[in-house]
């Protein structure tokens, strides 16, 4: 057992670099008082060597700690998209005048960081309902806290508040559906769930109800870390208390996470592993539960109330939120397939949206690093007094809404071709196309208000060199991924392998 | 005579019950995280019953992982309420509304 456990420990290397660098931020906060920078690049170094450790694990295949964490390559993609995420908001937070304008040591707020990356990275991993749970409350308690930073400015304390109850709440939920299957299964490692399942299934009756109820309320957990309708409430309020930079980790990382974690969940649990694909190219669920129906309504709700709904926001970063939980419908559109072409496609997604929601972020934060307002009131005519970082925006915005030529067509592009790939979904891909249409309307507002709208204020602002090499680092991407996109297609449909599945 | 399962798990989804709706429909911060705890005991009630019925030591395992995080979850979540408190003078969850819809 003890070699066993000592084998398995090089496996989790870059789990461990992650965990001696929060604890070394956490020391050298203590000996250099007040200083941002040092911290900063000691979490830098970390998380990059964290990341070449993470990549060292390409190809395996297996599964470490008693098949507690697996480790293959749809875990080693997410963490290396959860920790590229991770160095881009450690380079916004030394830039953010929200975070750094009053006497507050930053030290711990990278510490904290490290840890919300940690838990996340877990949750790409975690294939144990009780890894899944530590892992979604290390960094769910990291991120209360970071919400809830900048405190005392009362909106900051107030997202914070609100996140805390959502979030136990949903946990709770999570762990009672939990609670009910390890009660229908003995277990609570997904594979031998997936093997025990069919004889609960085939017993019918109050067993096939429970197994319903738990899964349900097991989705819940997920559809909180991925802000999903009907768990999103929380989304809006946060994204718009919390500081920019905690926004805009929150709304790319931690939806990374809950994504891997879901798609984890639903495939290694539910889908029955005897079954090869149906030609359709989706996969058969075992019988007696059909996840899909499920997954699809609740991306057709997360979609279309997101869309709508952000229609009415005067708040930029509220809009931006409301827009992430668009995204999360789309994406889900990916998971209702579940083919390894849906797989594929998420994944190619979230690299790109990484790019461009971060670049939005950025971008919001330095304008209002100067302005001191989100309004989009506030943006009327600022156009022509930033040009670089306004054009850089409305790239950012014409990529989420999903037009060519910027990447964020070619996620959809994926995305939907996936679905109709699929027998019985077009109405799904339909229903995405319809709101992305939705989505142009407010993202162009936005773009109006930047350059049509007259404003009496004229003096340009200037943003720093690193500020506008940071923004053209994200730009770059945006649009170059739109042009080749091949490689990365490539890596995606590369990493689809999930232990224990087909 | 031994207590059947069915008895453990109508109490602890009454108990689960009645945390939801604490946590719906009062309006004091610190009640709602009490309600929160109690959504979460009965899930650690379950989660007892099975383990001894199954006479499988992993639900109990569970149980003590669940404890220790609602504690650290209990403590963040009340250094929050402070904070807010600090800010607002109150902890009524209808008077805390600067960001909505």
């Amino acid at each position: 057992m003890a070699e066993q456990i000592l084998n398995d420990l090089p496996r989790l290397l870059p789990e461990v670099t992650l965990t001696a660098t929060m604890l070394l931020v956490i020391i050298v906060d203590l000996l250099t008082k007040r200083s941002a920078v040092i911290p900063a690049m000691i979490a830098l170094l970390g998380l990059a060597a964290s990341g070449a450790l993470a990549i060292g694990q390409w190809g395996v295949h297996t599964t470490v700690f008693s098949g507690m964490l697996a480790v293959d390559p749809f875990a080693v993609f997410f963490k290396l998209l959860i920790a590229g995420c991770a160095v881009l908001v450690v380079l916004f937070s030394l830039g953010s005048s929200e975070l750094n304008n009053r006497e507050r040591p930053l030290g711990e707020y990278f510490a904290l960081l490290m840890g919300l990356t940690l838990g996340m990275m877990l949750m790409a991993g975690a294939n144990n309902l009780l890894m899944m749970y530590l892992a979604l409350e290390l960094s769910s308690i990291s991120s209360y806290i970071l919400a809830g930073y900048t405190r005392e400015a009362a909106d900051s304390s107030e997202a914070s508040l609100k996140y805390v109850i959502y979030g136990a709440f949903s946990s709770g939920l999570m762990l009672y559906g939990i609670s009910i299957l390890y009660g229908l299964t003995g277990s609570l490692d997904l594979a031998v769930i997936n093997q025990t399942l069919p004889s609960v299934v085939a017993g019918g009756g109050t067993a096939v109800y429970a197994l319903a109820i738990a899964g349900i309320l097991a989705c819940a957990g997920f559809g909180y870390k991925i802000s999903a309708v009907p768990f999103h409430f929380w989304t809006p309020d946060v994204y718009e208390g919390a500081p920019i930079t905690i926004t805009a980790f929150l709304s790319v990382a931690s939806k990374a996470g809950g994504f891997a974690m879901l798609i984890r969940f639903l495939k290694v649990t539910f889908i029955d592993p005897a079954a090869v694909a149906i030609p359709a190219g989706a996969w058969a669920t075992l019988q007696g539960f059909d996840w899909h129906y499920i997954i699809a309504a609740l991306a057709v709700m997360t979609m279309t109330v997101g869309n709508v709904v952000a229609i009415w926001q005067t708040n930029m970063k509220r809009l931006l939120a409301y827009s992430s939980i668009a995204h999360a419908g789309y994406l889900l559109m990916g998971v209702v397939v579940m083919s390894n072409e849906g797989l594929a496609a998420i994944m190619l997604y979230f690299v790109i949206y990484l790019f461009m929601n971060l670049g939005a972020f950025y971008v919001v934060m330095l304008i209002a690093n100067r302005t001191g307002s989100e309004d989009i009131e506030d943006y009327r005519g600022i156009g022509p007094r930033a040009p670089f970082v306004t054009v850089s925006l409305s790239i950012f915005l014409i990529s989420l809404t999903g037009l060519p030529p910027t990447a964020g067509f070619i996620g959809k592009l994926y995305l939907f071709a996936a679905v109709l790939n699929t027998q019985g979904w077009v109405w799904l891909a339909v229903v995405g196309a319809l709101n992305s249409v939705i989505a142009l309307y407010y993202y162009a507002r936005v773009l109006k208000n930047m350059y049509l709208e007259k404003s009496e204020l004229t003096a340009p602002l200037t943003f720093s060199r690193p500020q506008r090499a940071l923004v053209l680092l994200l730009v770059a991407p945006v649009l170059l991924l739109g042009i080749y996109f091949a490689p990365l297609a490539q890596l995606a449909q590369a990493s689809v392998k999930i232990f224990g599945t087909p | 005579m031994t207590v059947p399962l069915s008895w453990y798990l109508v109490l602890s989804a009454i108990l689960f019950v009645t945390g939801v709706a604490g946590v719906l429909t009062r309006r004091n911060a610190i009640v709602v995280f009490m309600c929160i705890e109690l959504m979460l005991n009965a899930v650690n009630l379950t989660l007892v019953a099975f383990s001894s019925f199954l006479g499988d030591g992993t639900g109990q395992v569970f149980v003590i992982f669940v404890m220790a995080v609602a504690a650290a979850e209990a403590a963040v979540g009340l250094a929050i309420v402070i904070a807010l408190f600090r800010n607002k003078q109150t902890v009524d969850l209808d008077s805390i509304n600067i960001l909505k819809w």
